[in-house]
């Protein structure tokens, strides 16, 4: 994927995202993620990478 | 409860026995087994017992069946059970069988699941029908046999263990006394006072999600398919089920939110209110009556050891399950069932009394496997956080376009738990690739006149392939079937296999090339030795 290609990505995500509103944002991106996930087809990858995700999010409570 | 001006046996379609206190002997003999609760469970191991001719007395605090509505869904593994008990007739001439399930999300459907059924199998994988029938059918049976004495009225208010055995003391109408017995059964029930007795506690986790349980009378025109409304108009952001059993009662379980009171959910005008609501989404646009109703919240709790000295716990008092995996009286019957067999395998002297020691490992184990399923569903049908929720509504939205999603609200129905880590189990014989595993249910077949399962004895049956020329011990059926046929086929069996199979129709042990040593090992896996049947 060309830097191009990701940043067409990021913007339909944030169109999106502000399309279905903020009750359901977060609802959005887990359904993203999960048929994301399916296409991807890769379990082990999938995994690693809600583990990279998980870092710079720590709780600050 | 019931609608206002209906008393608590008032049903609008099932009419409740009443049991006279018992006339009781002046001395006591020693019962071989007393069984405390004449639910299903109790008398489900009552008849197990009497099967096998052993004599046992049936004690009940009440004076007539459960009352209210309770479990609705009969599994193929206990249509199996009654069979064995050669009782089966009854209950499927009223029951309902299903095989389908739809799940809908915002009023579409978004998965339709069919459990696994074929031609092979004798029965369906569920059958619907009213706990009240379910205890009226096995009564029929328990008061036709000479063998069990059933005492209604009769509250166990003492045990105490003695070393041939335990005393019971019991109070009727005319007094109390006290009721000696070689083996107790305890089925009586998630507030089992025999559990209090033994100072033993249930142990586990309470979910957060309430539900309501009604019960409708109504001609609603929809096959016997089990329903799941997710997030519906009439319930926003909540879970409906809705089955239909015999006699136009259907069933409606529908979530409470976190701001309704169970007091406040639990009045008739809110229920009326709650039901029509659930009617208008499915539209059904007809009349209807309130039967019953009540307030569930879904636990999973279980005792560490279903045994306490010469006392066995069974069904509820021994485990709490949650309804969703329809497991909680599908698994009490198992229960009954196993240790049915096992105390008369004991009693007749068939065995020695370590086959005991296998109830706990395979009746828990079998519980514990419920949990794991019935969690994950619990987890669907109620998220217990906000990590849960979010996830279950995006698999929700995205089975509106994709049906692998749809998978994921599949309430994982019961398959009867594989008994493979019993000490009563043979480790597998790793020539076969196909058939049931030691542990397993048996699969059933298709025979030319009639299935596998009606011809196996009523103790342990060798199922034989071919020829294995081996001397069978006395005791045991031994069933011969072709090497070539649908059986073999099924089984991966060829010229002198064989399966050890279990009264409870698990298999005990299989043997590519079956002697009499290996079968002599088998047998004495579940304390049965020639020394012990001689």
């Amino acid at each position: 994927m060309t830097q191009a290609e990701l940043e067409r990505v990021y913007e339909a995500m944030a169109v999106a995202i502000d399309d279905v509103g903020p009750d359901q944002g977060e609802v959005f991106l887990a359904k993203l993620a999960l048929a994301l996930a399916e296409d991807l087809g890769r379990t082990e990858r999938v995994l690693e990478v809600i583990a990279e995700c998980r870092s710079g999010l720590e709780r600050r409570d | 409860m019931r609608p206002s001006g209906r008393g608590e046996l008032d049903s609008l379609y099932f009419d409740y026995p009443h049991f006279d206190p018992p006339a009781r002997p002046e001395v006591e003999p020693r019962a071989p087994v007393a069984v405390v609760g004449a639910g299903p469970v109790g008398m489900i191991a009552a008849l197990t017992l009497a099967q096998h001719g052993v004599r046992s007395v049936l004690l009940d605090a009440k004076d007539t069946f459960n009352d209210g509505s309770r479990a609705i869904c009969i599994s193929r593994s206990s249509y199996h059970i009654l069979d064995q008990l050669g009782i089966a007739a009854p209950f499927l001439e009223k029951s309902l069988g299903w095989t389908k399930g739809r799940s809908f999300y915002r009023g579409r459907q978004i998965l339709e699941f069919d459990m696994p059924d074929s031609a092979d199998e004798k029965f369906r994988p569920m059958y619907n029908l009213q706990q009240q029938y379910i205890e009226s059918f096995l009564w029929k049976a328990v008061a036709a046999s000479p063998l069990i004495e059933t005492r209604w009225q009769s509250r166990v208010t003492g045990l105490e263990q003695v070393p041939e055995g335990a005393v019971l003391t019991v109070e009727d109408p005319n007094g109390s006394y006290a009721l000696p017995a070689r083996w107790v059964i305890a089925a009586d029930g998630a507030r089992s006072a025999m559990r209090g007795m033994c100072r033993l506690r249930l142990k586990g986790e309470n979910y957060e999600g309430r539900y309501v349980i009604a019960d409708v009378k109504m001609a609603h025109d929809y096959p016997t398919i089990r329903r799941a409304l997710f997030d519906p108009a009439c319930r926003p952001g909540g879970t409906v089920l809705i089955h239909r059993q015999p006699d136009n009662i259907w069933r409606i379980d529908y979530q409470l939110r976190e701001d309704e009171t169970n007091e406040e959910a639990m009045r008739e005008e809110n229920v009326r209110a709650s039901v029509e609501g659930v009617l208008a989404e499915i539209g059904h646009d007809g009349g209807y009556d309130l039967e019953w109703w009540s307030v569930y919240s879904a636990n999973t709790l279980l005792l560490d050891d279903y045994r306490q000295g010469h006392v066995f716990f069974a069904g509820d008092s021994a485990h709490i399950v949650p309804i969703f995996g329809v497991r909680g009286l599908n698994n009490g019957i198992a229960d009954g069932h196993n240790i049915g067999w096992k105390l008369a395998a004991v009693l007749n002297r068939a065995a020695g009394e370590s086959l005991l020691d296998s109830y706990t490992p395979e009746r828990r184990g079998a519980t514990l496997d419920v949990f794991a399923n019935a969690t994950k569903s619990t987890r669907f049908m109620t998220p217990p956080t906000h990590g849960w929720r979010v996830m279950r509504d995006a698999a929700l939205s995205l089975a509106l376009s994709r049906e692998s999603a749809g998978h994921l609200a599949n309430p994982r129905q019961m398959t009867p738990h594989t008994y493979a880590d019993s000490p009563a189990t043979t480790p597998d014989d790793p020539g076969f690739d196909a058939g049931p595993i030691p542990g397993a249910m048996i699969r059933d077949v298709a025979l030319e006149d009639g299935f596998l399962s009606e011809r196996l004895g009523k103790g342990l049956t060798l199922l034989a392939f071919g020829d294995p020329g081996l001397d069978v011990p006395p005791g045991l059926s031994v069933l011969r079937l072709p090497a070539d046929g649908p059986v073999a086929r099924a089984y991966g069996a060829v010229q002198g296999s064989a399966y050890l199979v279990r009264p409870d129709l698990h298999v005990a042990a299989r043997w590519h090339g079956a002697t009499a040593k290996k079968l002599a090992g088998a047998l004495g896996r579940m304390a049965i030795s020639e020394e012990e049947t001689a």
